[in-house]
């Protein structure tokens, strides 16, 4: 196999180099006792047991401790990502074309999870009304927009904070790391995402409080986005209210050709507008620069 | 005794404090969540329709001239469901490992079949894929390797097939690289295509799934070779600029023609450029368009 997952090389020699650590201590503890004597191999070797056990605990909790920055502050989110997220990302639309490539034709829902109160407004769509309410990005929110054909500029912020500016639209989302509080005001299309990196979730004191629901994880990025101006899921008018909460899984993974690949699940939930969780996974591939970066303005009718 | 309690404490020691050491359990019933290519995975696609699809030549010349009732050959009844099913399919998937009864080491993740798609065997404990010339299996081959906590794998010798239901081909030259990414109860299943044959570029697909309590069965039932009065020797098929269903997606729905017919720029947004002009909104959608559920969630619930 020569795909290989994305970890910065400084984690994954810190990773190698505990592994042979642990595994030597290990080798060496197991060893024959040259003593012919059997009480005393039993009881010597049972001595040699619990001071390696003991070392080992201690390196262990010392490792930790020094991971989760109890010798002083936390690693900045920027720090202690598992993989590099930056970059140009292009949509590869192998799914969903008819409804992403196009704007589908009123009244087709195929796949939605809609209420009935949902039906009911995306019936009644009409570009035009957008249009004339100023609303042209209705389509563009951040529970609709990664289901656009784009292309993602992310970047780097500041320390704790990630950028993707998304070419389709014209629009920027952001994503804070950390204890950042929303200032609040009006609702806005990309709405308030905080983020985090899986397994590295911390608490005020800097420690690790890891998967909340004390599930297994892949170690990617997840993304709480909250506070949004209501929107369309589907370019026709299926929509997602002012309640609507989305929740996104950001995975890097390298194919054996060496192409990286973002790989994002999203989940949205709206209680007035969804009869069930809408769940979608959407692929960028990344590319070496800027060539294909297009930034249009919002259409409510392409 | 000493050694055994030592290594105990030791295992301990490192499952508690190293997470990183730790694999991810994917054992388990995952209902799939069919909230996009809905009509792909149920009703089926239009008979020509390659949209997404980075066909080249070869291919789109393999697909057109494919007739549907080339299912009812008997050598082809059972041919329609190859691994990459998963995701082209509806179906929940099952999941579980096999170790060995000694060491407790995992040999091979299985994924459950079902009906015609065979079961997957991902297997764990190093063994190479076959030499070249080895027979295709319509499983195929699959290694599997922990990359951090996400499963690749990587399957090889499989028969000639199709990547979409309206016989859009793929070869028995065809690999499939897919990692498995586990978030919570969330499985999110990536599949990339990779075909000399009849792609111009690789085809890669992601999916969803949801861990639930209610099992999915390991199996489902075989697929039995039958008579269904295809004259013996016959391959159902359309001659070159014969297929009648061409033109059929650019009528209802208004696709231009070279939609249609695939390639790999129509993956991209670029392509949207050049329809823009070319594109009117059709007529209302008046039958398999959706709306509200009124069954359980995800699953096979048809909206």
């Amino acid at each position: 196999m020569t795909t290989s997952r994305l970890y910065p090389q400084s984690r994954h020699s810190e990773r190698q180099s505990r592994n042979l650590f642990f595994h030597s201590l290990f080798s060496k503890a197991l060893e024959a006792d040259p003593s012919p004597h059997p009480r005393y191999d039993q009881c010597s070797a049972r001595k040699r047991g619990w001071l390696s056990i003991a070392i080992v605990g201690m390196l262990m909790v010392a490792g930790q401790a020094h991971a989760q920055g109890r010798g002083g502050p936390p690693p900045t989110a920027k720090a202690a990502a598992p993989f590099d997220v930056t970059g140009y990302w292009v949509a590869v639309v192998t799914e969903d074309w008819h409804y992403r490539m196009v704007t589908p034709r009123v009244g087709d829902y195929l796949g939605i999870p809609m209420t009935l109160e949902s039906k009911k407004v995306a019936d009644a769509w009409d570009p035009a009304k957008d249009e004339a309410a100023g609303e042209q990005c209705k389509s563009y929110g951040a529970a609709g927009i990664m289901r656009i054909p784009a292309r993602l500029r992310i970047a780097w912020q500041d320390d704790n904070t990630l950028k993707m500016e998304i070419d389709a639209g014209t629009q920027t989302r952001v994503f804070h790391f950390g204890d950042w509080k929303s200032p609040g005001g009006e609702a806005t299309w990309q709405g308030d995402s905080v983020a985090h990196w899986e397994g590295r979730r911390t608490g005020l004191d800097g420690r690790g409080l890891g998967d909340p629901r004390g599930q297994p994880q892949a170690g990617g990025l997840e993304v709480a986005t909250t506070h949004l101006k209501a929107g369309y899921l589907r370019k026709n008018g299926v929509p997602y209210g002012a309640n609507a909460a989305m929740t996104e899984y950001y995975d890097v993974v390298r194919e054996r050709s060496g192409d990286l690949w973002l790989v994002l699940t999203s989940v949205v939930r709206d209680p007035l507008y969804l009869s069930e969780p809408y769940i979608v996974s959407t692929h960028y591939k990344q590319e070496a620069g800027a060539a294909g970066w297009d930034p249009t303005a919002c259409s409510a009718r392409w | 005794m000493t050694r055994t309690r030592m290594a105990s404490a030791l295992g301990i020691l490192l499952a508690a404090g190293a997470p990183g050491l730790a694999q991810v359990e994917l054992s388990g019933s995952w209902a799939a969540r069919n909230h996009e290519d809905f009509q792909d995975r149920f009703q089926g696609p239009n008979l020509v329709d390659y949209t997404g699809l980075p066909l080249n030549e070869g291919g789109r010349a393999r697909a057109l001239s494919y007739s549907q009732s080339q299912l009812s050959a008997p050598e082809r009844v059972c041919l329609f469901y190859p691994p990459y099913y998963l995701v082209m399919g509806p179906f929940g998937l099952k999941m579980w490992n096999e170790t060995d009864p000694v060491t407790g080491d995992v040999i091979a993740w299985k994924i459950g079949g079902w009906e015609d798609r065979p079961p997957t065997t991902i297997w764990m404990d190093g063994r190479p894929h076959p030499p070249k010339d080895a027979p295709h299996e319509k499983a195929g081959f699959t290694t599997g390797v922990w990359e951090g906590n996400v499963l690749v794998a990587y399957t090889t010798h499989l028969k000639a097939s199709y990547i979409r239901r309206n016989g859009a081909p793929a070869s028995d030259e065809a690999t499939i690289t897919s990692h498995f990414l586990r978030h919570g109860d969330i499985l999110t299943l990536t599949m990339l295509v990779d075909d000399p044959i009849y792609f111009s570029e690789p085809v890669y697909r992601t999916r969803t799934f949801q861990l639930e309590s209610t099992a999915i069965a390991a199996m489902g039932p075989p697929c039995i070779q039958a008579d269904e009065g295809t004259k013996e020797g016959a391959v159902p098929h359309y001659l070159p600029s014969k297929n009648p269903f061409v033109d059929e997606l650019t009528k209802t729905l208004h696709i231009p023609p070279e939609a249609v017919m695939g390639g790999a720029e129509t993956m991209y947004p670029e392509f949207r450029k050049k329809m823009k002009d070319k594109y009117t909104l059709p007529d209302k959608c008046a039958r398999n368009c959706g709306g509200p559920r009124f069954g359980p969630p995800g699953g096979l619930a048809v909206n």
